[in-house]
């Protein structure tokens, strides 16, 4: 395997058993109703939105950017939808336009990011807290309730005995890798995130490159907040979406990408995202009083992030081992 | 000159990296009241020497005399505190701060753990009266150009009773009046009995301000030497030398099978970068650029390459009219670029052999146009063979690869892209002998084959055993350009490069 997937492979996997101790039974999967049923479904199929946008944000700051404004797309999209379809829109086209416009805004930042060169921190500031605001107009301030069967199954319906986010998710995990795997989009992306000046004289063409990714991200976002409003059947402008920038940014770290820079894992940031999904299926299981568990996620992000850093796992656990690399040269002998 | 005790003297420093020895042996001594130039090329140890002195790196060997005592800085603070003091190439200073905060920082006059502005402003004003500087010390620093800036980093060193002032190539981005203003403050020090350690790449700079001049090179010293007693053409030797010896002689260059003009350069400069300059440069030409660090080589290669926007001028390319303004442009008229600083502005190290290889031609495909695996491979082996490149792995990471293979990985970056003019900047710099004849041997191969190129180098003997014509500058003007005909030596380069182009 690789090493980089190591790490947050075995987290997953310390996570997977303590449930299963407090909660035998934890692993298992049955058929109800002809689908699949089980915690590990549940943890799949609520995690299938985190897994959306962390897709995005790794590539963003794979470019050595960041953005803020995916929590905010995510209620936009999701509350354009539901206005769409609560007067009368189709539910197709009401997710066309939903996701549509989430594509304009990823544009926006990456216009603000790549021609005006705003910080990218900032740039995404702005739509994070316009963006709220933005969602609250759409909404009028309420929460818009939708009753379409249609629009249901979006977030909370079967395909093929599994969640329909789950297999959506997997079709966009899918296509991010065509993108930049298969096509070279990754190539670029990495070439200009590791050295963005030898980029440009190599040839690239940066501006296209951080604008196609920053309006990706917010693609990826847009899908999400249409999954999170199906879920719940109502686009609430104030709560949806609400902090998911931060776990997915925790998501893509926990996963291996650096905030610097250069190279991406896309298998990384999924083991990410499921690992910060599992924990807070973890908190609710076993228990933990809900006044610490923010407490008791820090700790853990905490600790997989130490475990990330080969400096600290140099010092936590040295190895016996170590090779002399350099053979003492004559001159530093006579030296002193 | 006075034989006045010295105030600073170092004696047989030596400073090892890994791998390379940056000081062997250096001796160093600055009397007080002095202006002693610190003279070398690239690479020749002088940052080195500056950092042991001021406490950055430890010495591995070697004393430092302190107005004849030991002395050994555990850091730049402990050396500053003992009075030596140092402004950097770079000012650095806060600009969003005022003048007299810049200058106090650190040291601000305190009652109560309050900081007391009044005094403050008092002692800044006073320190810059000292250097003949009336300025505003409640304004921002960023107010100020580059050149008072880099007094009010003087001003500031200063505050510590230095009694040593090193100046890092403090000119480097000043023009000729600013450089004025500062060479009156350096006068004022050294009738204070300031000594002054100046770092300079300007020669005129350096003969017009330096009482006694040190010439560094590969690390050892060449010598000290009042600076009225050594010509320019004998300083220009000694920092260059001529240890070349080792390196294979290639066969005689037949000349060059020039069909036309590609490439021809009409008063083309950027203010501030390179005074305007015309060349021509035709295809199965190599011509060479020399002169020493600072000149303007690579300025000129920049701008051929549209990676500056040229602020005047014209060229044009097979006899038709093209702006150069992005290396994209560039690209599609077939010309390539490799730049000085491989890490910073070359390769990508995190990436592979593969990836760096083969990065020119996927950016001009677009990202929807993927090169092929396939072709990837092929491509990347037939170079890893052709250029010799080891460790032969196209998956190895740039980064774990030597100067010299780092700088074929670029070089085959390029060459997949079948330019018609290779610029090459320094390619052999840093990288050993061994694949430096190697790349010589290409540069000769690629222009018999009728590729035009543009070899600049450090090394006059090397531009001269390359080059069909060479382009002389000096102070970021082109000051001529001869035919490498049998009369033209390094001494005929090395006298123009002296003499500024006048004789």
């Amino acid at each position: 395997m690789n090493r980089r997937l190591l790490w947050p492979a075995v987290v997953l996997a310390l996570l997977l058993l303590l449930n299963l101790f407090f909660t035998p039974g934890f692993l298992s999967i049955e058929v109800k109703d002809g689908h699949f049923y089980g915690s590990l479904i549940d943890i799949l199929r609520f995690g299938a939105p985190l897994v959306l946008v962390s897709l995005g944000m790794t590539l963003v700051i794979a470019t050595g950017g960041i953005d803020l404004s995916v929590g905010s797309v995510v209620a936009i999209s999701g509350a354009l939808a539901c206005l769409a379809i609560s007067q009368g829109t189709g539910v197709l086209a009401a997710v066309a336009l939903a996701v549509a416009v989430a594509l304009v805004l990823g544009a926006f930042n990456g216009f603000l990011v790549a021609v005006i060169g705003i910080q990218p921190i900032v740039a995404t500031l702005i739509l994070m807290v316009a963006g709220r605001g933005l969602a609250q107009l759409i909404t009028d301030g309420q929460i818009i309730t939708v009753t379409d069967a249609g629009f249901k199954v979006i977030g909370g319906g079967y395909l093929f005995m599994l969640p329909f986010g789950i297999l959506l998710a997997l079709v966009v995990l899918a296509a991010t890798v065509f993108l930049t795997r298969r096509l070279a989009l990754g190539l670029l992306i990495e070439s200009v995130g590791g050295n963005a000046e030898a980029s440009r004289l190599a040839g690239l063409r940066s501006r296209g490159i951080l604008i196609t990714v920053y309006a990706f991200a917010a693609l990826c976002a847009g899908i999400a907040g249409v999954m999170v409003a199906s879920n719940v059947s109502s686009a609430d402008g104030n709560n949806a979406g609400l902090w998911i920038e931060l776990d997915a940014i925790l998501a893509v770290v926990i996963g291996g990408t650096l905030l610097t820079g250069g190279r991406f894992s896309l298998g990384g940031t999924v083991l990410g995202a499921l690992v910060i999904q599992t924990l807070t299926t973890t908190i609710y299981s076993i228990g933990v009083p809900p006044e610490t568990t923010l407490l008791f996620k820090a700790l853990v992000v905490a600790a997989v992030c130490l475990l990330q850093s080969a400096a600290f796992r140099a010092r936590a656990f040295p190895r016996r081992e170590r090779p002399v690399t350099q053979p003492v040269q004559d001159t530093t002998e006579v030296a002193r | 000159m006075t034989s006045a005790a010295p105030i600073l003297q170092l004696t047989g420093i030596g400073k090892q990296f890994p791998g390379v020895t940056a000081l062997d042996d250096v001796d160093l001594r600055v009397l007080p009241g002095e202006v002693h130039a610190l003279m070398g090329e690239n690479g020749a140890g002088k940052s080195t020497l500056i950092k042991v002195l001021t406490g950055v790196h430890p010495a591995d060997s070697g004393t430092i005399l302190l107005d004849g005592r030991e002395v050994s800085f555990a850091s730049p603070l402990e050396a500053q505190n003992a009075g030596i003091s140092t402004v950097y190439q770079e000012v650095n200073l806060c600009p969003n701060l005022s003048v007299a905060e810049n200058i106090l920082l650190g040291r601000e006059p305190r009652r109560f753990g309050r900081i007391q502005w009044k005094p403050m402003r008092r002692r800044a004003a006073e320190r810059l009266a000292a250097l003949d500087l009336d300025l505003d010390v409640t304004a921002p620093l960023s107010q100020y150009s580059l050149a008072i800036q880099q007094m009010v980093a003087i001003a500031r060193a200063l505050e510590v009773q230095a009694r040593v002032l090193v100046l890092d190539e403090p000119t480097s981005s000043l023009d000729t009046g600013e450089v004025e203003q500062l060479f009156k403050v350096m006068r004022n020090l050294k009738d204070q009995g300031v000594a002054i350690l100046f770092v300079s790449h300007f020669l005129d700079q350096v003969y017009e301000i330096a009482d006694r001049m040190t010439i560094l090179r590969n690390g050892r010293r060449e010598g000290d030497y009042p600076t009225g007693e050594l010509g320019q053409v004998e300083l220009i030797a000694k920092m260059i030398g001529r240890d070349l010896a080792e390196l294979e002689r290639l066969e005689e260059r037949p000349p060059a099978r020039t069909t036309g003009t590609l490439l021809q350069a009409d008063q083309l400069g950027r203010t501030g970068g390179i005074e305007p300059f015309s060349l021509t440069i035709r295809e199965g030409e190599v011509v060479g650029l020399a002169g020493l660090l600072g000149s303007g080589r690579t300025e000129v290669a920049r701008l051929l390459f549209g990676a500056d926007h040229a602020t005047g001028g014209s060229v044009t390319i097979d006899g038709t009219p093209v702006s150069l303004r992005t290396p994209q442009i560039a690209m599609t008229h077939k010309i390539a670029f490799c730049p000085e600083d491989r890490k910073a502005d070359g390769l990508i190290p995190d990436l592979t052999v593969r990836e760096n290889v083969v990065l020119a031609l996927q950016a001009r495909r677009g990202w929807t146009r993927p090169l092929p695996r396939e072709q990837q491979a092929q491509l990347v082996d037939r170079y890893i063979k052709a250029l010799k490149i080891s460790p032969a792995d196209p998956e190895q990471l740039v980064r774990n690869l030597s100067g010299g293979n780092q700088q074929k990985v670029l070089l085959a970056r390029w060459l997949i892209l079948e330019p018609r003019l290779l610029i090459l900047d320094e390619p052999t710099r840093g990288i050993d002998v061994g694949a430096k004849a190697e790349i010589q041997r290409l540069v000769a191969e690629l222009s018999d084959g009728g590729m035009a190129v543009l070899f600049i180098s450090a090394e006059l003997e090397e531009v001269l055993r390359l080059s069909h014509k060479v382009g002389v500058l000096r102070d970021r003007k082109l000051i001529a350009e001869l035919p490498n005909d049998d009369t033209l030596t390094t001494e005929v380069l090395m006298q123009t490069i002296a003499s500024g182009g006048r004789s």
